[in-house]
């Protein structure tokens, strides 16, 4: 198969890790793997809580969490069992079978997410030839559980939470999808490991204008500040989730770290060269970036205020869209008619461009006033 | 509404937040370390001394909340004697205006702060409770003698020493 | 097909975590757009009005601590300017410099959580809250050593002050204020200039002069507007003529013209905290004042500028031991009544900035 000139695989599942004479081949590395997923999806969850509280006190001049356990490492543990032996309170008069199915709707595609992720070369549990697109198809459907609970929960700071997360996140989408094409026109493949095997150098440095866009978009996608009108404490209390306690609740708050760890290893593996490294072995060096990139996020939302509604739309509308568009036809631009350039030379002509263009596309972004006349 | 600057200021933000980062956490780890409190702290009880006091009532006549209840009879001399002095400290709200209304000087604050009790009964404390021990602490609220006499108040001003 | 559409009512509060305390707005929204606001206020009313005409005039000052519990110092000063004028009782200098050094730094720390809750409200995660609190730590540690309690300072008393302060209290004064200009640098460099700061708070929540006046709002949020009106300079109390300071103006009366005006207002108290204690004489802190005060008939209103505004103590005496009447003008709730005209028309996130910016505190609005 081949299409503009190059070649395609068809659509197949590698499973390549271990060695081919296992018994039963395919399903024990099934089986292993959605133990390790599993495993570093909920070890990782709770160690995010657990590393965000305690940066984010550093930054707030606390010390943080620091009594149960050594440095309070137990203290997710801890939250954990408090959380499950609380009383599970379902409210009067709430759509039953939504308001039950949404905190499962939410987590299991979050955690979906990670089949693809690449810890080490080839180690993931499938390595889809479609992987990102599959990430793309997979990640967006999370946001239906949230939705399901702001609608079922009967409450109305539960419904505009969920009225802000859908305008929110389907706009996010499509620049989200933009910047990561960049990328893929780079790599030549939508495959996690392959992107990662593409990149002599990192492709934040090729695409400098993407990363900032997919930083931005995939921040709005997991409601992390400053665009975290989902569950804006100041305004609507705690959104979506207000009437759940207990287990589903803890869903809930596993979904959004989840999501979190989703996005830092999706942009290790996209931009900053996933797992490849000197001297240290490939599965450390994917978890030092992904807490590298995990440690950017606690920064932006250690310093940020959130923005308003029609603030954040008007950001991915008007600022967020146009530019991913012309990251595009650049990178597009940059592999058709030059593909035999010196990488370095891309670099530095992408990095003067993303400047140029986030300067005059600032200029250009203006929001309106406040008031709507009533 | 139209900005003037392309992010700058959120690059500068996000400098402070860092350079605060690296500045020592201002906590104190309470029940480990503790700072030494204001040597006129107001705490939430009594001191009576019993020696000097003359039954005047007037602590009780200064008191906003009436939460020092006085009873008191002449004995054989003519003299004033208290029968009783209760404070609860549950309604007391710590305002000082009775050390202040003595005229012997022989009530004062106390520098304790905790005195959580587990029934609301024990709040209530008799004149034994409140008498002048060798283990009370009385506070130099209104009694510049004790408050020479007392440890200097930490600052925070003055950094971090206390966590050393 | 037009979708059929309707508005609904949403309860912020009493229990928000953006209305500041127990107050609660019934907001009818269309979406996210405000239509109408009722204030709910009351569930934190003690009756200090009424308690306090059962006490003694002394008495009373305890329960001023009570009513704005971010300012107590101001609330003490309010009422014993008020009681004083009422009784013609003139305190020594040296109590009247205190009350003033009292005073500013009560307003330095009340502006100081106006601003950190104002960015509080705008979603910032506690970081600037938090670098405020630190600060105001350091003026509730002065507090605390020249009067013994951190929040309910009970200092100052009719003809003086409580009590002289201690040795120390001047030197630790002076490092604190020598410290707290490269705070509030610091603090602008974090905010002053964040874009989505700018873009949330300017042209937000705007307050007309006229209207400014019409609501008879005080304080920061007048000023804001760009009425030059500060009780200090117009209907000088205490020594505060002998102090030079600059009254900071608003021009357009948004949210970020009000909490430019807190910014500056802090660097003013400064000047004059320095001023006085240059100036600080000796001397008594105590007028003779007799021990069971019975003010002559009539009645008295005094006022100074407090930190959210003229706060204003109105007393009727009839010659007794206690008040006939107290009654309070408080800033928060007078400021409050703009809340309708700023709020119809916006967003919900916009409408806990503006009533962060309007800075209230439940405690003095309820009373």
């Amino acid at each position: 198969m081949s299409i503009l000139g190059r070649n395609v695989l068809p659509l197949t599942v590698h499973a390549s890790v271990l060695a081919p004479d296992w018994p039963w081949g395919f399903w024990s590395h099934m089986i292993i793997f959605v133990v390790i997923v599993m495993a570093f999806v909920i070890l990782m969850a709770m160690g995010f809580i657990w590393f965000e509280r305690r940066v984010i006190s550093r930054y707030q001049i606390r010390i943080g969490p620091n009594r149960i356990g050594p440095f309070g490492l137990l203290q997710p543990v801890a939250d954990v069992i408090k959380i499950l032996i609380k009383e599970d309170i379902v409210p009067l008069n709430v759509d039953k079978i939504i308001h039950l199915l949404a905190p499962a709707v939410a987590i299991i595609p979050a955690i979906m997410v990670f089949a693809v992720i690449p810890f080490s070369n080839g180690a993931s549990l499938v390595d889809l030839n479609i992987g990102i697109l599959y990430i793309v198809a997979i990640s967006s459907i999370s946001i239906v559980g949230q939705v399901m609970a702001g609608w079922g929960s009967n409450n109305k700071y539960a419904l505009i939470s969920a009225m802000r997360v859908i305008a929110q996140v389907v706009s996010y989408e499509i620049p989200l999808a933009l910047s990561i094409i960049g990328v893929v026109l780079f790599a030549g493949t939508l495959s996690m490991n392959g992107i990662v095997q593409q990149q002599s150098i990192p492709f934040i440095l090729l695409q400098p204008l993407g990363f900032i866009i997919y930083f931005l978009a995939s921040l709005a996608e997991v409601n992390r500040t400053p665009f975290d009108l989902l569950e804006a404490e100041g305004e609507i209390v705690a959104g979506y989730n207000i009437e759940y306690s207990g287990f589903k609740f803890a869903l809930f708050y596993l979904t959004e770290y989840t999501e979190a760890i989703a996005i830092s290893t999706i942009i290790t593996t996209l931009y900053l060269a996933g797992w490849k490294g000197p001297f240290l072995p490939p599965v450390l060096w994917f978890l030092i970036k992904v807490f590298a990139v995990f440690t950017l996020i606690i920064w932006v939302r250690a310093t940020l205020p959130r923005l308003r509604i029609d603030q954040v739309m008007g950001f991915a509308w008007k600022f967020l869209l146009p530019l991913a568009f012309i990251n595009l036809l650049i990178t597009g631009v940059q592999v058709v008619a030059w593909p035999d350039l010196s990488q370095w030379v891309i670099v530095a002509v992408n990095i003067v461009l993303s400047a140029v263009l986030i300067v005059a596309f600032s200029r250009m972004f203006r929001t309106k006033g406040d008031k709507v006349e009533a | 509404m139209k900005l003037k600057s392309y992010g700058e200021g959120i690059a500068k933000g996000m400098l402070v937040t860092m350079k605060n980062a690296i500045r020592d956490p201002i906590t104190t780890q309470y029940p480990e370390k503790r700072l030494n409190i204001s040597r006129r702290s107001r705490g939430n009880q009594l001191v009576w001394n019993k020696t000097a006091c003359i039954s005047c009532s007037m602590c009780a006549r200064a008191c906003p909340v009436n939460c020092i209840t006085m009873v008191t009879s002449r004995d054989e001399n003519k003299k004033l004697q208290m029968d009783k002095m209760d404070v609860d400290t549950g309604v007391c709200i710590s305002c000082g205006l009775c050390v202040e209304a003595c005229p012997q000087k022989c009530l004062f604050m106390s520098r304790d702060y905790e005195k959580a009790v587990y029934s609301r009964k024990k709040l209530k404390l008799t004149k034994e409770d409140i008498l002048m021990t060798d283990s009370s602490k009385p506070s130099g609220y209104y009694s510049p003698e004790n408050e020479t006499k007392l440890p200097k108040q930490t600052l925070l001003i003055d950094g971090k020493k206390w966590d050393k | 097909m037009a979708l059929k559409t309707e508005t609904f009512i949403l309860n912020a509060g009493p229990q928000h975590p953006s209305t500041h305390g127990v107050f609660r707005m019934r907001l009818t929204l269309d979406g996210e757009v405000i239509q109408d606001v009722e204030p709910v206020f009351g569930y934190l009313h003690r009756g200090i009005e009424k308690l306090a005409e059962g006490l003694t005039y002394p008495q009373d000052i305890v329960f001023t601590d009570r009513l704005d519990y971010l300012a107590s110092m101001t609330n003490n000063q309010a009422y014993v300017v008020a009681v004083e004028k009422l009784a013609g009782i003139q305190a020594p200098e040296r109590a009247e410099y205190l009350r003033v050094i009292m005073a500013e730094l009560m307003r330095i720390s009340s502006h100081l959580m106006a601003v950190g809750f104002l960015l509080n409200d705008l979603g910032a995660f506690l970081t600037p809250l938090l670098y405020m609190y630190r600060e105001r730590e350091k003026i509730l540690d002065l507090f605390d050593m020249v009067c013994g309690q951190r929040l309910t300072y009970n200092y100052m008393r009719i003809g003086g002050v409580s009590q002289d302060i201690p040795e120390e209290f001047i030197p630790a004064l002076k490092k604190y204020i020598d410290s707290l200009p490269g705070f509030i640098n610091e603090y602008e460099q974090l905010l002053a200039t964040n874009e989505i700061v700018l873009i949330r708070t300017k042209n937000v929540g705007i307050l007309t002069k006229e209207s400014a006046i019409n609501y008879s709002a005080a304080g920061p949020v007048l000023r804001g507007s760009g009425v030059k009106w500060d009780i200090r300079k117009a209907d000088p109390y205490s020594v505060y003529e002998r102090f030079k300071f600059e009254v900071p103006v608003g021009s357009v009366g948004d949210i970020y013209d009000r909490y430019r005006v807190r910014i500056e207002e802090m660097h003013q108290s400064i000047a004059i905290i320095r001023q006085a204690m240059e100036q600080l004489p000796q001397g008594e802190i105590q007028a003779k004042i007799p021990k069971v005060l019975r003010p002559p008939k009539g009645e008295a209103y005094g006022h100074i500028e407090g930190p959210k505004g003229e706060l204003g103590f109105y007393l009727v005496s009839d010659g007794s031991t206690n008040p006939y009447r107290l009654h309070v003008r408080p800033p928060s709730l007078i400021n409050l009544t703009a809340l309708k005209e700023l709020l119809v028309g916006v967003k919900i996130a916009d409408a806990m900035a503006i009533f962060g910016s309007i800075d209230i505190c439940v405690g003095e609005v309820d009373r």
